[in-house]
């Protein structure tokens, strides 16, 4: 068989009907700023209680996103988790005493770090770490403290 | 009794000798890769029969898959209120399994076949023996650029696959069901890795599913009894055989890459 110039041009729209699939991937499908991973500095935060969260939770503040969790650890001294956090470039200027809770997103949403700005004068930097921690709510034990009061409520009116 | 012994075990060993075959044809073939490139011009007219005319099925077939997606996937999240995520679900299954997967089962029919009916017939009518005898290494001329024309093609028609599959997904679902086109393509983004699932779905899977289909389809040309009925019967063991490895090694690499 021979190479004919159709042939040429098949394959050279093929080739690059693939890159441009792939392109389309990375660019459209994928979050793409995942690979510039580096970018930003490093907060960490600890919690007596994480609940879901999960290594690239968001981090939010006032709604926005404004970084990712990039490691979660248990600290086996003080019996508390660890949370990692890459806070964007783009947002320097957060005050040094913000407070950090664990929310979810809707009612079975996933879950994210809300950040709280305070007043601080100072600023984070890499490798501050957040004072000021909530932790998550766990459903069952809300529930649980619900029902105990309730139940501790009706039980003097019973005998 | 002993004969029953002894007929399983010619059956095991003439299995595991053409193992072996299979693996030295693949070292071998793998030896010669480099030369290659010093003649493009055949693995261009072998990218043109295994990728250009494997466009259709795969863009048709993708499209359709991912419209499939999009109408099933819709009707399950509408019952928990969820359809905006209906773009990372049918995002993430086209990237992680269907996209490679289905490319290289419709790979293994489309393209491997041919290779296998094509190289056995060559084998048939003594053109390999033809070419030894001039002093050309039928491996070398032959083989090698079918290789790496399947190693090229098929990462590239997956990626062509699983993108039309989202688009197809974003039709059925944005287009004809009314999902929010925005929440579509932000919670796709939220879930979706570039290199976790882009990269190691797409991408590495793929690589991996294109050289088991064209080592087999192009071990069972080689390997084939040369006449009519055993080209045809290894046409038909590529089909087969490589459509099973794939499902197995499409289960391994999962294994190995998303826990």
């Amino acid at each position: 068989m021979k190479i004919t110039h159709t042939m040429e041009i098949g394959v050279g729209l093929f080739v690059s009907l693939g890159l441009a699939a792939l392109l389309m991937l990375a660019l459209k499908v994928a979050n793409v700023n995942s690979l510039g991973a580096p970018a930003g500095y490093r907060v960490t935060a600890s919690f007596d209680n994480i609940g879901g969260l999960q290594v690239r939770s968001p981090i939010k503040m006032g709604g926005v996103l404004v970084g990712r969790v990039t490691g979660i650890d248990y600290d086996a001294e003080h019996f508390r988790a660890v949370v990692e956090m890459r806070i964007d470039p783009r947002f320097q200027h957060i005050p040094s005493d913000t407070a950090a809770s664990i929310y979810t997103a809707g009612l079975l949403g996933e879950q994210y770090i809300n950040l709280d700005p305070g007043g601080a004068e100072d600023f984070l930097s890499e490798g501050s770490e957040l004072e000021l921690t909530q932790s998550a709510v766990i459903l069952e034990r809300t529930l649980q403290e619900f029902l105990f009061s309730k139940t501790a409520k009706s039980e003097p009116k019973t005998p | 009794m002993s004969e029953l012994f002894a007929r399983l075990g010619r059956s095991s060993l003439l299995a595991f000798e053409r193992l072996g075959r299979a693996n030295i044809f693949l070292l071998q073939v793998c030896a010669r890769l480099g030369l290659a490139f010093s003649r493009p011009a055949l693995v261009l007219l072998q990218l043109w029969a295994v990728g250009v005319q494997s466009l259709l099925i795969i863009t048709v077939s993708g499209a359709f898959v991912g419209m499939v997606l999009g109408l099933q996937g819709y009707n399950t999240l509408v019952t928990f209120g969820t359809e905006e995520s209906l773009g990372a679900v049918v995002a993430l299954s086209l990237i992680r399994e269907l996209g490679p997967v289905l490319t290289a089962l419709l790979f293994a029919g489309r393209a491997g076949s041919a290779l296998t009916a094509e190289i056995g017939l060559m084998k048939a009518t003594e053109q390999l023996a033809a070419l030894e005898m001039m002093g050309v290494d039928p491996l070398r001329r032959i083989v090698v650029p079918r290789f790496i024309a399947g190693l090229l093609a098929m990462p590239l028609l997956a990626a062509i696959f699983t993108a039309i599959g989202i688009l197809g997904g974003y039709f059925c679902g944005v287009g004809l069901l009314g999902v929010d086109a925005g929440a579509f393509w932000s919670q796709m983004q939220l879930h979706i890795d570039l290199v976790e699932d882009v990269g190691q779905g797409v991408l590495i899977k793929s690589i991996g599913f294109g050289v088991v289909v064209t080592w087999i389809a192009l071990f069972e040309g080689y390997d084939a009894v040369p006449t009519s009925e055993g080209v045809s019967q290894a046409t038909t063991r590529t089909v087969v055989n490589s459509s099973l490895a794939v499902l197995a090694l499409d289960f391994v690499l999962t294994g190995l890459m998303f826990h």
